[in-house]
């Protein structure tokens, strides 16, 4: 069985393009939107649509979603158009890639043809290709480093080339040296592009901190990194990217980390997109000992499971199962701050995320607002590091959809 | 010499003294500013809880618009009809409406321990925040989170938190003001007559298999208060029995009928 909620990405949902009852094959569209903020979904597997009804997904929703069963013998629908390096124009590159229904692959899910659209007006200049990891736990990104560089080179330049950018970085942190050294390996040759090697550090993988390191540049408040003429794509995104041009192969399946002491064997997992939780967790020789929680995402941004019964997303890049021993006690009541200002410290958009959470506690969303709460990326570093464990990012996430609202209506 | 000295600063004190207050006493009667005299008078007689249910920030501007005419006289729900007659009086007119009083009333029975949990909830204990941000720790997707928001925010001290993690109306107290029922996020509450008897205490728009399956206390929409209601007061809407209190005569029929218990007296 296979899940495939509508909306799974940043922007407007998609229609479904099929009825209960219809055959569908591998590859095949399944579901759009006219919105240009959006990105189609394709079938992962050649089955038959049983449903399309609401159903569960991890942020315990219901989602508007298509339920797909496989047939026992698969096959997939490719449509190759061989082109040679001068019909690649930016515009083919950017429908191939709308059409591939390609997304951020890094968590965010953001329709990578929209970042590849810069207004004309801020031209990018430096591709950044984000190999850092984006949380703890996950080891995605370092399985992809090692095992597709071609492609990750080849996603590069097509991505350059479609933004017209003269400068390419891979950044990888220093705990890879076997990343950095394959992928060194692989550019050699290619003189626009450069490998950077950065600390390894929580939230390194977060795109503006990851321009800060690299270029020295600080994106402004409530901008976006083309104000300061960068681009980043994670790397699961760039494979896609490469092999939807070269391949015409879109978005069906992503590199799925499934780890947390409380697995019994840690692995990532090439996954479609739709597979149940629960076939990823009994693929990996199911949970061991006491489970605490099991997180859908990683461990800082990711969402509690209360069931499995939720299917892997586009921007799922892992599943963390932690034992009990490991999660902290349940809490009747929110302790006061004791004003110690480590989550000052902490942040790494460098916002106050004490005053932060005063003010929603209070409803004064104007405060919050000029605080700063619409710079806050979730890391989650602030509940971290908070010696009475204040729930940080479930009052920011609550103040920033309230004043987005707001600002909708 | 020193009693001139004296003197002298006796005399310039008292003179600016008497300049400044003649110049006060002066704009004070040319700036005068007309006030109302009923607006202080309403203010007395309003109950001055300024819960704002009349939709003005609180009872001075209540008054004010009562005086200047901006919005009707019977503007105040929460001081009911009692409120209405010495407002009226104030007012110089004479009262023709009456004002039916209404009575906040919990449309959920499923406390902990009837209706079944998907998680256990850990964050901010705030029924509004907790919707927003996981969608409610309880299987149905209708009931009463008890988290509160609701005591929170009645002005008359009416609502209170009970065993089972559902909110207590105390009749006494509630006006009928419905500020709780704008805040609750999944919109349990209803304002009620305050003559009603009879109430369904169920929210849950699922249908009945789906009732059964996470809660003791749901309506399953299983008609059979449709049919025992003799004044064709019950209706049954989204798998949801509506009481219509205009018709309903407080018979308590439904009440023994109803399989799940979830129609109860008030």
């Amino acid at each position: 069985m296979v899940v495939l909620p509508l909306s799974q990405h940043v922007g407007a949902p998609c229609e479904p393009l099929i009825q209960v009852g219809d055959k569908v094959k591998a590859g095949q569209k399944v579901a759009e939107s006219s919105a240009f903020c959006s990105a189609p979904i394709h079938s992962p597997v050649f089955g038959e649509v049983k449903a399309i009804e609401p159903h569960l997904t991890f942020t315990s929703a219901k989602v508007m979603s298509i339920v797909i069963a496989p047939f026992e013998e698969q096959q997939e629908e490719r449509i190759v158009v061989p082109r040679d390096e001068t019909e690649l124009t930016p515009e083919v590159i950017r429908e191939i890639v709308k059409e591939a229904g390609i997304v951020g692959l890094g968590g965010a899910a953001f329709p990578t043809h929209v970042k590849l659209s810069p207004p004309k007006e801020k031209p990018i200049d430096t591709v950044i290709i984000n190999g850092c990891e984006c949380e703890p736990y996950l080891t995605v990104d370092h399985r992809n480093l090692l095992e597709k560089p071609e492609k990750i080179i080849d996603g590069l330049k097509l991505i350059m080339k479609t933004v017209s950018a003269k400068q390419g970085y891979i950044a990888i942190e220093d705990n890879k040296p076997d990343a950095i050294e394959t992928i060194l390996k692989h550019c050699e040759k290619e003189v626009e592009i450069d490998v950077v090697a950065l600390k390894t550090k929580y939230p390194q993988g977060a795109e503006k901190q990851l321009i800060k390191a690299i270029l020295k540049r600080e994106v402004p408040s409530g901008g976006l990194p083309f104000d300061v003429g960068a681009l980043v794509q994670n790397v699961g995104t760039t494979i896609a990217i490469s092999e939807a041009v070269r391949e015409g192969k879109p978005l069906i399946e992503r590199i799925i980390t499934v780890s947390g002491q409380g697995i019994k064997e840690a692995k990532n997992l090439l996954v479609k997109i739709g597979t149940l939780a629960r076939e990823l967790i009994d693929f990996c020789g199911d949970v061991v000992g006491e489970t605490g929680k099991i997180i859908f995402g990683g461990p800082m941004t990711g969402y509690a499971l209360f069931t499995l019964d939720v299917p892997v997303v586009k921007g799922t890049s892992g599943i963390v199962v932690i034992p009990k021993k490991m999660t902290p006690e349940l809490r009747d009541q929110i302790d006061l701050c004791i004003r110690c200002g480590r989550c000052v410290e902490a942040c790494p958009s460098r916002i106050m995320p004490n005053f932060i959470l005063d003010f929603t506690l209070a409803e004064k969303l104007d405060l919050v607002e000029k605080y700063g709460v619409l710079d806050c990326i979730e890391c989650g570093c602030c509940g971290f590091v908070c010696p009475t464990k204040r729930p940080f990012v479930q009052l920011i996430r609550y103040a920033k959809g309230k004043i987005l609202e707001e600002k909708k209506a | 010499m020193e009693v001139m000295l004296v003197l002298k600063a006796v005399a310039a004190l008292g003179g600016l003294g008497l300049v400044f207050g003649s110049l006060l006493e002066v704009t004070s009667r040319k700036f005068a500013v007309e006030v109302d005299p009923r607006v202080s008078l309403l203010l007395a007689v309003l109950p001055g809880a300024n819960c704002g249910a009349c939709g003005l920030p609180g009872c001075e501007a209540a008054a004010e618009a009562i005086a200047s005419g901006k919005i009707p006289i019977d503007s105040c729900v929460a001081g009911g009809q009692e409120t209405l007659e010495a407002v009226a009086r104030v007012m110089g007119v004479e009262v023709t409406t009456l004002i039916e009083p209404f009575r906040a009333f919990i449309r959920c029975g499923g406390g902990r321990g009837k209706v079944s949990l998907r998680f256990l909830y850990d964050g901010v204990a705030d029924c509004v925040i907790a919707e927003k941000t996981t969608h409610g720790d309880l299987a149905c997707s209708y009931g009463c989170l008890g988290l509160g928001s609701c005591v929170k925010s009645c002005p008359f001290d009416a609502l209170s938190i009970g065993e089972n993690h559902l909110p207590v109306v105390n009749w006494a107290k509630c006006t009928g003001c419905g500020i709780c029922v704008s805040i609750c996020p999944r919109k349990i509450i209803s304002l009620v007559p305050e003559k009603a008897q009879i109430g369904v205490a169920c929210n849950s728009k699922d249908k009945g298999p789906v009732v059964r399956k996470i809660c003791q206390v749901g309506c399953i929409a299983c008609n059979a208060c449709v049919k025992v209601c003799e004044s064709g007061a019950i209706t049954l809407v989204d798998n949801l029995a509506i009481i219509d209190y205009k018709k309903c005569t407080f018979c308590g029929k439904c009440i023994e009928k109803c399989p799940t218990k979830c129609i109860v007296l008030l």
